[in-house]
């Protein structure tokens, strides 16, 4: 039988067979476009974590309030709630730490805040003016919060990008306009670029203000809520991390580190907790794309095994007109192949189709790596020709007769 | 040529072992037409399978032309299928969803005929078994019963094969259909002498034919002669 005569039997059957070659290619499409989509999110996920965690700032240690438990006592305020550092610690850590290249105190807090006719409930964040340094953001129009202002207790504000369209609306300056937090006037001297990101580290939503401002008109008290210190370097880190424990446990004469009524934290510690829980991620997305490309798979291979026990009976008719076993498997296998190629090709497409459209709309920042698409193809088309030839073999062998009494 | 020599077939189904041909022997010569014939399940069907070259016997041997057929091995017996067999079945076993043309081409596509070739010998294969021209291009799954059998009578004959063997071809038809068809029958004995065996239950079906063997339980019973041989030869040496 000539190749070609194979190819043109092959196309007879598969369209012969319309319904099953369809529903065959179907399986073949869903096992390999769910992998494909599957893993393209997952890794977009984890490199929106990634590169959420580095946004945050540059070798960022991360100083907040802890709780102390007295000597026998069972009773622990919530881990940050405590107000344990003061803004003295924190000039302790500028004069102590030679080695920061910044140190900005801060104190937090939500506040409703108000322009005219319009209204949100944001953050609303003291600082000194190495914040930006320190948290890698930058000032879109005006000024950041200056020396001066902290020194004078200015009632000024700088908003975030997301903030000064909530209080005035898209496209129009804020700078010069006054907003109220908590019924006192501030005005806005500047507004910061939007960073974009989402979730973790957000900072598009908030208002700055001088720290002293905050903690005089906002917080009623002198306590800081964080105070973050940027290292020159990231090998330096360790170090900064350790002196600010020491200096602070002596400030506050605890001799017992683990009584500390702080802690501090490191952009270090964040990557290598937020990437064991990446790994999980991968775990579970492994997990997700193995079941995938496993229902997938058994579906192939289900299709496969009826439509060639299906057709037993034609294998037989084939054999009893003169066919020899190698047409017959020949013509099996090139048609396995041939769903198998044709449901990969369109499987890898509305693969990709499905991670584009998350990256489209703005879901996740994603990309199909070529690992996946030879991951799900190879193992569809494996077990599409391995399921599609193997039981074609075996019917090849039988005798015409009993190929052609098989029910 | 045939010859088959005290053939025998079994199958063995579980743990019973089912003899149903008990050792049959016969001899029939090129273009004999000749109908068998016998109770339901008297082994007619089995008989015809080995004839074809689609099973082999368990025991005996089956000489068809120069080759003994009981010891070819699988291909082999697919090359003979092709080359000298047209077989039509008792369930007529087309290929659903697939044109009529296409049905009756398949023997030619495994025997390697150029495709304009299998176009032009399936037409007429169709023609000399009276099927009816604009139904060509019919999915197999559209037809009557007649129509089928046609089809099933033009895949038999595309190959050009010295014996033709149909297992009751008329049994599913209507007098007159069933008529027709074996009229197709004796003209291709009688025009292009191929041999002809034709399993029926019909007495009319079997006064057609030259010879009639007669099985039952598995052995050959009778092999009569009928008065058509004598006709049949006489107008052949005319
Ligand atoms: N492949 C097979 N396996 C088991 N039994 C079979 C097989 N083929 C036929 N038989 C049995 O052999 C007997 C004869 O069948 P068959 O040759 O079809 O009879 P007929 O054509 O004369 O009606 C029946 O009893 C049938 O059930
Ligand atoms: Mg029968």
């Amino acid at each position: 039988m000539k190749p070609q005569d194979i190819f043109k039997e092959t196309l007879a059957a598969l369209s012969a067979n319309k319904v099953r070659s369809g529903l065959t290619v179907l399986g073949i499409v869903i096992g390999i476009s769910s992998v494909i989509a599957m893993i393209s999110i997952g890794q977009g996920a984890q490199g929106s974590i990634q590169s959420s965690i580095q946004s945050i700032g540059s070798n960022l240690i991360l100083v907040t309030p802890g709780v102390q438990r007295g000597p026998g006592s069972q009773v622990s305020a919530g881990r940050g709630s405590a107000r344990s550092l003061t803004q003295e610690d924190a000039d302790a850590i500028v004069q102590e730490i030679t080695l920061a290249r910044a140190v900005v105190p801060e104190v937090s807090g939500r506040y409703q805040v108000t322009s005219k006719g319009k209204n949100t409930n944001t953050s609303v964040v003291g600082v000194t003016t190495s914040y930006p340094t320190v948290r890698n953001v930058e000032v879109d129009q005006g000024s950041f919060v200056s020396d001066q202002n902290t020194a004078s207790l200015s009632k000024v504000a700088v908003l975030g990008a997301t903030t000064s369209i909530d209080l005035f609306g898209e496209g129009v300056d804020p700078i010069g306009q006054t907003i109220r937090i908590k019924n006192i006037q501030f005005k806005v001297i500047g507004v910061m670029k939007a960073k974009g990101g989402s979730g973790f580290g957000s900072q598009d939503d908030m208002i700055f203000i001088p720290l002293s401002s905050a903690q005089r008109f906002l917080a009623g008290d002198a306590y800081v809520s964080t105070i973050s210190v940027s290292a020159q370097d990231p090998n330096s880190m360790k170090d900064i991390q350790q002196q600010i424990t020491d200096l602070l446990l002596t400030r506050h004469h605890i001799s017992d580190s683990t009584l500390a009524d702080f802690s501090t934290m490191n952009q270090a510690d964040i990557v290598a907790t937020a990437s064991s829980i990446t790994q999980t991620f991968t775990v579970l997305l492994a997990a997700v794309a193995g079941i995938s490309l496993l229902v997938g798979g058994i579906g192939i291979m289900n299709m496969m095994l009826t439509n060639v026990t299906e057709r037993t009976k034609e294998i037989g008719l084939r054999k009893a007109i003169g066919a020899k076993r190698r047409d017959i498997t020949l013509q099996f296998l090139s048609e396995a192949v041939l769903l198998t190629f044709f449901g990969g090709a369109i499987g890898v497409f509305l693969g990709w189709l499905v991670s584009y459209g998350v990256m489209y709309f703005g879901i996740l920042q994603t990309s199909v790596s070529l690992f996946s698409v030879v991951l799900a193809f190879g193992v569809s088309a494996l077990i599409g020709i391995v399921f599609g030839y193997y039981p074609a073999l075996r019917a090849a062998r039988l005798n015409p007769i009993e190929a052609l009494r098989y029910e | 040529m045939i010859e088959v020599n005290n053939i025998t077939k079994s199958y063995i189904t579980g743990d019973t072992e089912l003899q149903v041909l008990k050792g049959i022997s016969f001899r029939i010569e090129d273009g004999e037409f000749i109908t068998i014939m016998g109770p339901s399940g008297s082994g007619k069907s089995t008989l015809m399978h080995i004839l074809g070259a689609l099973d082999t016997p368990t025991s005996g041997t089956y000489m068809l032309d120069e080759h003994d057929v009981s010891t070819q091995t699988d291909d082999e017996l697919a090359d003979i299928r092709r080359d000298k067999i047209g077989f039509v079945f008792q369930a007529f076993n087309l290929l659903p969803r697939t044109s009529v043309l296409r049905n009756v081409m398949l023997p030619l596509v495994y025997d390697g005929v150029p495709e304009e070739e299998r176009f032009v010998r399936a037409k007429e294969a169709l023609r000399a078994a009276g099927f009816d021209e604009n139904r060509f291009d019919h999915m197999s799954n559209q037809l009557s019963g007649g129509q089928i059998q046609r089809v099933a009578i033009a895949r038999a004959l595309v190959n050009d094969p010295t014996l033709i063997l149909a297992d009751e071809p008329t049994g599913n038809l209507d007098t007159k259909t069933g008529e027709i068809v074996l009229d197709t029958f004796q003209k291709l004995n009688r025009e292009k002498g191929r041999t002809i065996v034709l399993i029926t239950h019909e007495q009319e079906v079997a006064d057609h034919a030259d010879r009639v063997l007669f099985i039952r339980d598995g052995l050959l019973v009778s092999d009569t002669k009928t008065g058509n041989q004598k006709t049949f030869k006489h107008i052949e040496h005319i």
